[in-house]
């Protein structure tokens, strides 16, 4: 079954994606084994000859949002969070902490819009279908969370910078 | 004069470089005139060079036992593992026994080391070579500076052979993360849109050369060997054993000093 090679192909960037989305690797597993099964769960679902990526990075987001509501997890994004280090001086190893965190921090709506775009590369069109949101909402959600990550890989806060526009 | 609005969203377009031609050039003149917004986009970009970069390696990170088992059907989990091939279970080249039977262990533990270039090398080509819109990250019509900045990254003077009398032509590179530093890939096609992906890197132990090997991983053929200080692997999906040989033996020719 071409479905089963696919899905084992996609694997890598289910992960990928999922690292990056939940900040963590064995709960990034976590999510992607979830996904997975429902996918399994689901395939009668799936309609043959359409992007099976596309539909299992929905099924992986549908996936998401049922766990963190199921924990009721706080989203601990909003929170005001202390300046990261300063750049200049950083070796790539920290540049890649710092950005990881810079991510985890994002309010996890935007992340995910920012994450597919960046890391899956998909179109716009795909990222709105994907996450059920209307496209205007994924180009300001993209929008918001690129100019947060660069304030944060700045070592200011977005507010600050906010305020200084207004 | 006759400035059309830029959005926000023609913004976030460019920076991702999905805008068309026309539409592209209106930015450019806007942006041309605002270096404070043009500064920002440029962040953007880099930011987003800087993402990838920064979780690329899961893409070769070694596929977790449950993870591959979950990706198989119950019922039939067994025909679908073999049907699924490397990832599932992690079939050991040259060690193809038993691993049917051990389904709690990673890929990694099987594969004897030299044999690990190919199965990196096969699932690199397995990754990016469907890539319709972003096949490698420099293109061909960049060759000079992806060979000055593959080589650079990789550590090795690094040459991309013309494999053009094999009717395949260079679409570009990237750079991978590896098991000993960065792997540079690139990556060529031919006109009717096969692909091959050459698989280049630095091999720990130097001054050793090896025939060449053949491995199957998946639906993905490799033909890999050692030549001093650098180790190949040339993959394929789309070619047979008999034709991906020819080009290696091409490749070998090519690459020779």
């Amino acid at each position: 079954m071409d479905e089963a090679k696919r899905l084992v192909e996609l694997i890598p960037r289910l992960r990928r994606y999922a690292r990056a989305l939940v900040g963590e690797r064995s709960s990034a597993d976590d999510l992607v084994q979830d996904t997975l099964e429902r996918a399994w769960a689901k395939l009668h679902l799936y309609r043959r000859g359409t992007d099976l990526r596309a539909w299992l990075f929905t099924v992986m987001h549908n996936v998401h949002v049922n766990r963190v509501r199921a924990t009721r997890s706080s989203d601990p994004l909003e929170e005001e969070m202390p300046e990261l280090a300063q750049r200049g001086t950083q070796s790539d190893a920290l540049l890649v902490r710092d950005l990881d965190r810079a991510v985890a921090r994002l309010p996890a709506d935007q992340r995910a819009v920012l994450l597919l775009v960046t890391l899956e590369e998909m179109s716009y069109e795909q990222v709105a279908r994907t996450l059920g949101i209307p496209i205007g909402t994924v180009m300001s959600r993209l929008s918001r969370a690129r100019e947060k990550l660069r304030a944060m890989m700045l070592g200011q806060s977005p507010s600050a910078k906010l305020t200084l526009v207004k | 004069m006759n400035e059309l609005p830029v959005s926000e969203a023609d913004l976030q377009a460019y920076a991702d470089g999905r805008l068309p031609e026309e539409r592209r050039s209106a930015v450019e003149a806007w942006l041309a005139a605002r270096p404070e917004e043009a500064e920002r986009v440029t962040a953007y970009r880099r930011l987003a060079h800087e993402v990838r970069a920064a979780y690329e390696t899961m893409l070769s990170d070694p596929v977790p036992a449950r993870l591959a088992r979950a990706a198989s059907p119950r019922p039939q989990w067994r025909r679908m593992a073999v049907a699924a091939g490397w990832v599932v279970l992690g079939i050991a080249i040259g060690a193809p026994v038993g691993w049917h039977v051990r389904p709690e262990r990673t890929v990694t533990q099987l594969v004897p080391d030299n044999a690990v270039i190919a199965r990196r090398a096969a699932i690199a080509h397995a990754t990016y070579s469907p890539e319709v819109r972003h096949p490698v990250e420099v293109g061909a019509d960049d060759e000079q500076h992806l060979i000055a900045w593959l080589s650079k990254r990789v550590g090795v003077k690094l040459r991309a052979p013309k494999l053009e009398e094999a009717g395949m032509s260079l679409v570009g590179g990237r750079l991978l993360p590896g098991d000993n530093g960065p792997v540079a890939q690139f990556m060529y096609q031919s006109q009717n849109g096969r692909r091959l992906t050459l698989y280049v890197r630095t091999e720990a132990s130097r001054n050793r050369e090896t025939a060449f090997r053949y491995a199957r991983e998946n639906n993905v053929g490799v033909f890999y060997w050692i030549d001093r200080e650098v180790g190949y692997a040339l993959a394929s999906a789309d070619l047979s054993k008999d034709e991906l040989l020819r080009l290696a033996n091409l490749v070998y020719k090519k690459l020779e000093p």
